[in-house]
């Protein structure tokens, strides 16, 4: 139950930081955030108490307390997407600075109606 | 855009070497170790990013071109793919068709060794090639 | 070889094609235009080709369900697959001339190629977590292509649908994180056969809440529908035609049916829930739609209203008015894309998109002219075009909802018949500005675009009569199968596990 509300109360901070900051900049580590928060989740679930790491080496190869490798896969996917949808929006950043001359999103607001 | 000054060059150039056989063991060893593809290219790309900072871009770009990094990250795409349609060969696409040999070895547990590589080749490649374009636009009141 | 063999090309031909085109394209730009047309017109062979097979499962590596990833194929999968490659097909004969003005064209085609990949990808797998992957991968290259111009408003238009796209998968990753907590796997059907045994609990029933919140953004749903009226002008028109006509369905609307009526289950809870998201969609879309002086934002607010009428009829849960949500998902593609692929022609030959500004283009553009009057057609729903058949589909669905509903099937019978007279209204207006009245000055030289283009609006018109002519057989042949599947959990858990 504590796993839940701790990676909820992340989740919200980083929707805080999307929603209410005005600096192009901090809005991207809001989403940074965000996708920590959920990654956060997902590995979290996949513990075991006095579990090891799931390795299967020539001395250990009984697998019974291992934690769950699901969730360790599916995060490594998961930081791969994110890391692509950050460069992706600095790159955009970075244009609309030369484009518009400043970060402040009460500025870049051309499109409107 | 220049690089650091003289100690944080020679200190690299001692590293360098280091970091690339680092990130080669962990592409390599991925199906034994925790590691793997994705961790192995990126270390191999920071090791590639070292340079860019420590000796500025162009010196870099020497050693590693915009193009032949593209090229690279292409051809490992590719190859990924082709080994997954080789799956056919087994009866069912991405199919683990090659001999699984002997556990605990470096060359067992078939396709994954070459999945790893391919995809470490790729990764490394890639961020290379994003923070290099990254870095070549300049800031409006710098020269 | 057996039939089922073609379904992981889906995703392999389109990825190795923009690969590929990046490597070759910098020798010579042709080539990149022939990688393109070749890809899709091989996916849009294999996937008619697929049209009348029973349901079949592909097992990845031949790993069986609970463990491995499986690619399912049933009509509605089908269907969809059919609608995305077709048009992307029609799209890509288009972009062959309209994109010769834009720099680095060889990497339009790889994000093209990749945005198809991850629409593939989402519409075939039968894996809850592999589906967020190929939504990522559609969702990206769609941010990128969006941004394609580097213009001003287009990076700040990208910016926003960026973000709020980002928030959204968030939220589905959180979903997820939480569905496989409670349910211990991610297999679609696996987890289809926990919740028939074991029900909701209340963790279920929050990750659902967080599922409609994502996938309702992805789809333009009214809450959530901020970032569509600026990405999709933005755009250059074929990717605006690809965005509106088939990536808001595969990503949005596909992904809330699968989940909601073969894997968790439908109940009179979600069923108002999604009627709600669809009346107000429709409405505040068509009411923002009408007062627009700028083409292409016009046609990115009708896309919002239309797509509350397909999720109205699945709201609605009977089988006709599926049956009309699943017929109006397959003409707002065709009708949709024509318009914006219209209004690409439009600006390609005038170079503006204003209403205000433009006129009398009839005579100067007949096969444009002509081919934007049987698309505003369509989407007004008038007789003999495809449009007036699904929305009557769905007021009848509406109307016959009336034992479960009471007076509130009438009203809402005479919401959707209100809305479709707008759009009328709207479109008349359109077609006032735009095609008819005086030719202005400035415009006496204009010619009619060239000839690719000219081909893939005229297919596209054919189809649009055509789907509405031979309704019937449409209608026996792609949608009442895949309203078959739509209602029958039970058929989706024994198609992938019982094998």
């Amino acid at each position: 139950m504590g796993l839940y509300i701790l990676c909820s109360i992340i989740f919200l901070l980083g929707v805080y930081a999307v929603t209410a900051k005005k600096n192009l900049v901090k809005i991207v580590i809001g989403l940074s955030i965000l996708e920590y928060a959920a990654n956060l989740l997902l590995i979290l679930i996949g513990y075991r108490t006095n579990g090891e790491a799931p390795i299967i080496t020539p001395a250990s190869q009984e697998t019974a307390r291992f934690v769950d490798p699901i969730p360790q896969a599916l995060i490594v996917t998961s930081i791969v997407i994110g890391l692509g949808v950050t460069a992706m929006v600095i790159a955009l950043c970075i244009r609309l600075y030369e484009k518009y001359g400043t970060f402040d999103v009460l500025v870049i607001k051309r499109l409107r109606g | 855009m220049k690089g650091m000054s003289l100690i944080v060059k020679t200190i690299t150039r001692l590293i360098t070497g280091f970091i690339f056989v680092y990130g080669v063991s962990i592409v390599l060893y991925g199906h034994l170790t925790p590691g793997g593809g994705f961790a192995g290219g990126v270390i191999l790309a920071c090791g590639l990013i070292l340079l860019v900072l420590a000796f500025g871009k162009e010196t870099a770009l020497n050693i590693v071109s915009e193009k032949a990094a593209s090229a690279w990250d292409c051809v490992a795409a590719l190859l990924f793919l082709f080994i997954a349609l080789l799956g056919f060969t087994g009866g069912y696409f991405f199919r683990n068709f090659m001999n699984k040999g002997k556990p605990f070895h470096l060359i067992s547990a078939g396709i994954p060794l070459w999945c790893n590589i391919a995809i470490g080749i790729k990764v490394g490649a890639c961020l290379f090639l994003v923070f290099v374009v990254l870095a070549g636009f300049r800031m409006r009141d710098e020269g | 070889m057996n039939t089922n063999t073609v379904l992981p090309l889906f995703i392999a031909i389109p990825l190795g094609t923009a690969f590929l085109i990046v490597l070759l394209g910098r020798f010579r730009e042709q080539l990149a235009d022939l990688f393109g047309l070749t890809a899709t017109a091989l996916l849009t062979v294999f996937s008619l080709y697929r049209l009348g097979l029973l349901p079949q499962v592909y097992y990845m590596g031949n790993w069986p369900p609970p463990f491995g990833i499986n690619l399912v194929s049933d009509p509605l999968s089908t269907l969809l697959l059919i609608i995305i490659n077709g048009v992307s097909l029609l799209v890509c004969i288009y972009s062959v001339t309209y994109m010769t003005g834009y720099t680095d064209k060889p990497k339009y085609y790889s994000l093209l190629m990749l945005m198809i990949a991850g629409m593939n990808g989402v519409v075939l797998t039968g894996d809850m977590f592999n589906m967020y992957v190929f939504l990522e991968i559609g969702a990206i290259s769609s941010y990128a292509l969006v941004a394609f111009g580097t213009e001003d408003e287009e990076l700040e238009a990208s910016f926003k649908y960026l973000v709020l796209g980002s928030v959204a998968s968030s939220f589905i990753l959180f979903g997820i994180a939480l569905m496989y907590s409670t349910t211990g796997t991610l297999n679609l059907a696996d987890i289809s056969r926990t919740t028939s045994e074991r029900g909701l609990n209340s963790v279920m029933v929050f990750a659902t809440g967080l599922f409609i919140g994502g996938f309702g953004l992805k789809a333009a749903m009214v809450p959530f529908h901020a970032w569509l009226p600026d990405a999709h002008p933005s755009a250059p028109a074929p990717i605006s035609a690809m965005l509106s006509g088939v990536l808001i369905k595969a990503l949005g609307v596909y992904a809330l049916v699968r989940l909601f009526y073969n894997v968790i289950g439908m109940n009179s809870m979600y069923s108002g829930i999604l009627m709600v998201l669809g009346l107000l969609s429709m409405v505040v879309g068509v009411i923002l739609a009408v007062g627009q002086w700028d083409f292409k934002r016009l046609l990115a607010y009708h896309s919002i209203s239309q797509m509350g009428y397909v999720v109205l009829g699945v709201g609605i849960g009977s089988p006709l008015a599926i049956a009309g949500a699943l017929f109006h998902l397959l003409n707002h593609s065709m009708f949709k894309s024509l318009l914006f692929l219209c209004s690409g022609a439009v600006e390609y030959s005038t170079g503006t998109r204003q209403l205000k500004k433009l006129g009398g283009l009839w005579y100067k553009m007949p096969v444009t002219g002509s081919t934007c009057s049987v698309a505003s057609l369509s989407i007004s729903g008038v007789p003999p075009f495809n449009g007036f058949f699904s929305k009557l589909l769905i007021i009848l669905g509406a109307v016959q909802a009336a034992d479960r509903f009471g007076l509130w099937a009438y009203v809402i019978a005479a919401i959707t018949v209100l809305v479709s007279f707008l759009t009328l209204v709207s479109f008349v207006k359109v077609q006032r500005y735009v095609l008819f009245g005086g030719l202005s000055e400035k415009l006496q030289k204009i010619r009619e675009v060239p000839a690719a283009m000219c081909l893939a609006l005229v297919v596209f018109a054919i189809l649009c009569v055509g789907l509405g002519v031979f309704c019937p057989f449409v209608l026996n042949w792609l949608i009442y199968p895949a309203r078959d599947v739509v209602l029958d959990k039970a058929g989706y858990i024994s198609l992938v596990l019982v094998r």
